[in-house]
């Protein structure tokens, strides 16, 4: 066994059945994190002894007979999600030194299932970014080429299970921010339906879509997650009341008579020529294992990205005034109370942040709120009844994760060319749907040496979480392509082997581990 | 002080705390007071990443009020978030209700003290949260010289109903018995204390006047900051005399906020409208739209007792109790029960057992500092003593006597005649004996009297009831003196 490697069923079965301990896994997690972590930069915050507290904690338990789903687990936090007594900072300045008091409801029930937290990862500001590059507290790269994005806002989650610091992760997805990131970064990432999973602790971007979700290295491993962290939460008054049936262990493994839903407005013509081939041999690759592809149409989908940055800003202008410098975290003196708000707001929050806020307050302003907020609340609905339609024809919704493969940093400036790498995952957010994105092979960027990794987008009806990661998982086991890559940060097995002293750059893509 | 040329016009919104356990949206306690920021938890305190959980008792009790003044509560109801930064306001934005209130409409029907009575519509009653205190002071913590605040969030996020009045009140007095009766209302129907030294109720009124009979509205100035019915009543009257004034003068109202200055007597302007905030009200993301089914109203509606409006009415139309009598009763809930119970069982003698209730009894009750409803005294007792009393078989100091006992140790107010004796002696032969024996005693007080000293027949009547242990009837006692004097 080998706990930087293996799947997280296999870790906590092992823990589980006594053959490792929850300390022994902590303890070989907690010096390859140390390493590996000054090359991607994944984590703002590691938090070895509470992993160790935790890890004593479980094994106490499983020696007293209890049986854990996550038993021994090492997974990583997004830090906009409450952690008690760890810095949790949403990637901004303007919470740079606030310590969460309280835990929220997601991570509790991590650890309440034996999970053991490694530390808080990297986001964009308050989750708003593609690429991870808007956060004020550190630089995350990509597992598979320092040189390029792991992709966002859930940047350093998606980070940490690629490049093999984490079994798991959790991060957040707004408008893609759990997709987008696990496609860049080879992994497995999936967001519940809008409701399913609690909010209480998740530092709020945009109330209405907001939603955490897993990243994991298996779509198994992923539905373990979701099992664990679905269902009502009585301090989240919009979470839903509604049954889960678990995901883990009971997924499909093939797609015979699956209605594949191929939608018209999200063609592959845009696409760069590598990237196409690999979505084509995808859609082939899903023919192949029984299913059918239909023709669907979205007619409101191309509305999304506007109706998205109408919707999402006004909330975050609302959610984010509570940082004002009065209570807690960044406060900036000024003569009055006033100036202290400008002046702590000026200096907490980044370009895109207030680029947001200012977006938001415009939308809700008077005389303007029929015309931009109530309007983009129209379209949303809109875009759900054509989502509605379409399963009528289909089981599932495919298509890219994302525009274009991990791409460079600082590669886009232009806010709203950024804004299009959302271009798929957002009109799923924006109906609320379940979604994910599964590795599906990998492309050469132009600008690049190695082929990056690409995720495959699957979206079903509301509440069908365990069809979804079925389907998933069946095409995730004929293709293998997550395990065809391997990251450039090598994984050196503990403790015995000296650690090296370099980065090693993994040879090609035939090389198998 | 309307000079009869000029009408006043003024609508009340006031806002109410409803004494539900715990606060509007997390399970802190909803207490007034305590140290400074301890009754507050990660919601309350708008920490990042809390989220509000709407408590169910406030929407219930939000419909009662409603239903409590014939409001309709409409199936669909929302909250939304009321943006604007102020320091004790901990999310920057107030959870309150824009569009899609609890409750609309209703009529708040009210009595002044001289028993006229009116009217006011309410537009609506919407719930929201509260914010918390600031208190200002200096680096010596003294408040002179204030260089900092320190805010005290115990109050933040307790639930506040906001009911806001229809321009139909016309005088500072009906505006005050407007508030009355919602303070008592409330009160009745357990929503709220309603006590406004303690800032559960507070109150703004808009002002303005027109020229008598006109029919469209002056504009109007806001007043801010009365914390008690005598300052809703001074600063409303001072407020309309300063308007006449202006418009006398030649002068225009503005529109603006006026402070009340308790100490001046007068109000002060605060801020006109253009500095008014656009407060970008928009549906709460973080809450689900409110469904009140008709089963739900239905079953509310069903809990709805009496209002003390409707108990006033019955009493002074009803039963013939004066106004201020029935209001004494209507403002004590536990009281009135009492009273009701009392006269039923007293076959409707409701004046006789109100002098009994608000006499007697109040000062016993008082002096000993429990309740009527509290002590020993039965309803069944009273109306027994005032049996007894209007068929002249005690005299009033019997029944003062036994209301004594009763109080002290309960009973029926029969046994206590029996067991003292204490039956009023109506037999003609019985008391003459005794106005023989007192005249016979007293020569010199007859002879006064016959010398035209009139009044030495207080002496004489209160020696035969003395001589008969207070049992004699009095006006038989003082008939029988009379006429043996005469004959003399
Ligand atoms: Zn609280």
């Amino acid at each position: 066994m080998d706990p930087l490697k293996d799947s997280a069923r296999a870790i906590a079965r092992d823990v589980n059945a006594r053959t490792t301990s929850a300390a022994e896994v902590a303890e070989a997690l907690i010096p390859h994190v140390e390493r590996v972590d000054a090359q991607l930069g994944a984590y703002l915050e590691l938090t070895p002894g509470l992993m160790r507290e935790r890890a004593r904690a479980v094994d106490a338990r499983v020696a007293a007979g209890e049986q854990l789903p996550l038993a021994g687990v090492p997974v990583a936090i997004k830090d906009n999600m409450c952690l008690m007594g760890t810095r949790t900072t949403a990637g901004s300045k303007i919470l740079e030194t606030f310590v969460a008091p309280y835990t929220a409801t997601a991570v509790q029930r991590l650890l309440d299932a034996g999970a053991l937290p490694i530390g808080k990862t990297n986001l964009d500001e308050f989750a708003m970014g593609s690429s991870g590059e808007n956060s004020a507290l550190g630089l995350t790269r990509n597992p598979y080429d320092l040189d390029r994005v792991p992709g966002g806002s859930s940047a350093g989650s998606a980070s940490a299970v690629g490049g093999f610091e984490a079994t798991l992760s959790l991060g957040s997805d707004t408008g893609g921010s759990i997709r987008e990131p696990a496609a860049f970064c080879n992994v497995v990432g999936f967001k519940p339906t809008y409701g399913r999973v609690s909010r209480y602790g998740l530092i709020a971007f945009a109330s209405s879509l907001d939603q955490i979700g897993p990243f994991a290295r298996s779509v198994e491993d992923a539905a373990l997650v979701y099992d664990v962290i679905a269902g009502k939460d009585p301090l989240d008054a919009t979470s839903v009341d509604r049954e889960v049936e678990p995901a883990a262990g009971a997924l499909r493994e093939d797609l015979r008579g699956v209605r594949v839903g191929v939608v018209k407005e999200f063609g592959l013509g845009d696409l760069d020529a590598a990237s196409r081939a690999v979505y084509e041999a995808a859609y082939a690759d899903l023919v192949r294992l029984g299913a059918e592809l239909v023709d669907v149409t979205l007619p409101t989908a191309e509305y999304g990205l506007a109706t998205y940055y109408l919707i999402a800003p006004a909330e975050c202008s609302s959610n984010l005034a509570r940082f004002d410098g009065v209570r807690y975290g960044l406060r900036v003196d000024g003569a009055d109370v006033g100036e202290m708000y400008e002046r702590t707001r000026a200096a907490g929050f980044g370009p895109e942040v207030k680029r947001r806020i200012l977006i938001g307050t415009y939308a809700l302003s008077s005389g303007y709120y029929d015309a931009y907020y109530l309007k983009a609340q129209k379209a949303r609905t809109r875009i759900a009844e054509d989502f509605a339609r379409a399963f009528e024809r289909c089981d599932v919704i495919v298509s890219p994760a994302a525009s274009s493969p991990a791409f460079r940093f600082n590669a886009k400036s232009d806010p709203v060319t950024m804004y299009l790498m959302d271009y798929y995952t957002i009109p799923g957010s924006l109906a609320g749907l379940p979604s994910l994105s599964v590795p599906c092979g990998a492309a050469l960027p132009e600008d690049g040496t190695r082929p990056m990794p690409m995720g495959l987008q699957m979206t079903t009806p509301l509440f069908t979480e365990r069809a979804l990661l079925g389907y998933a998982h069946a095409y995730e086991r004929a293709t293998m392509h997550a395990e065809k890559l391997t990251p450039i940060v090598i994984l050196s097995p503990p403790p015995v082997i000296p650690s090296p002293t370099t980065v090693i750059l993994s040879l090609s893509k035939d090389d198998q581990r | 002080m309307t000079a009869p040329y000029w009408e006043a016009v003024i609508g009340i919104e006031c806002h109410v705390e409803l004494k539900t356990v715990s606060k509007m949206f997390c399970g802190c306690p909803n207490e007034f007071g305590g140290e400074p920021n301890t009754k507050v938890c990660p919601v309350c305190l708008a920490l990042p990443g809390a989220l509000p959980v709407p408590n169910a008792m406030a929407i219930e009790y939000m419909l009662r009020a409603g239903l409590a003044f014939g409001a309709t509560i409409p199936p669909h109801s929302k909250f939304d978030r009321k943006n604007y930064f102020y320091p004790d306001m901990p999310k920057n934005y107030q959870i309150s209700q824009f569009d899609m209130p609890l409750t609309q409409g209703g009529v708040v029907r009210y009595w002044l003290e001289d028993g006229t009575r009116g009217e006011c519509r309410l537009t609506r009653i919407h719930l929201e949260e509260d914010t918390g205190k600031s208190t200002h002071a200096s680096a010596d913590g003294r408040l002179a010289g204030a260089t900092s605040s320190l805010i005290d969030f115990n109050r933040a996020g307790v639930p506040l109903m906001e009911c806001v009045g229809e321009p139909d009140i016309r005088s500072a007095d009906e505006a005050v018995a407007f508030l009355e009766t919602l303070a008592r209302t409330f009160r009745e129907l357990g929503v709220s204390d309603v006590k406004m030294e303690e800032g559960s109720l507070r109150c703004d009124a808009n002002v303005s006047i027109r020229k008598r009979g006109a029919t469209e509205l002056g504009t109007k100035a806001e007043i801010k900051n009365m914390n008690s019915f005598r300052s809703v009543r001074r600063a409303i009257a001072s407020e309309i005399a300063r308007q006449i004034e202006v418009v006398e003068g030649g002068g225009r109202v503005i529109q603006e906020t006026r402070g009340w200055d308790e100490a001046a007597g007068v109000t002060h302007s605060q801020r006109s409208k253009e500095e008014a905030h656009d407060y970008r009200y928009f549906p709460d993301p973080d809450l689900v739209p409110i469904d009140v089914t008709a089963d739900v109203v239905e079953r509310v509606r069903a809990t709805l007792t009496e209002t003390p409006y409707e108990r006033y009415a019955r009493y002074v139309d009803t039963l013939g109790v004066d106004s201020k009598r029935a209001t004494q009763l209507v403002d004590d809930a536990a009281l009135a029960a009492w009273f009701d119970r009392a006269v039923a069982a007293s076959d409707g003698k409701a004046q006789a057992v109100v002098a009994f209730v608000l006499g007697d009894l109040a000062r016993l009750a008082n002096e000993s500092g429990t309740p009527l409803a509290a002590g020993k005294v039965t309803p069944e007792a009273l109306a027994e003593l005032v049996a007894l009393t209007s068929s002249s078989a005690i005299n009033s100091k019997a029944a003062k006597q036994i209301v004594e006992t009763l109080w002290s140790e309960g009973g029926s107010a029969k046994a206590i005649v029996e067991r003292e004796g204490l039956a009023q002696v109506s037999d003609r032969g019985a008391v003459e004996a005794i106005v023989d024996e007192v005249l016979a005693a007293n020569p010199k007080v007859v002879a006064d009297y016959k010398a035209g000293k009139t009044n030495v027949m207080g002496f004489l009547t209160g020696a035969v009831m003395k001589a008969s242990r207070g049992k004699a009837n009095p006006s038989l006692a003082q008939e029988l003196l009379k006429e043996k004097l005469a004959a003399r």
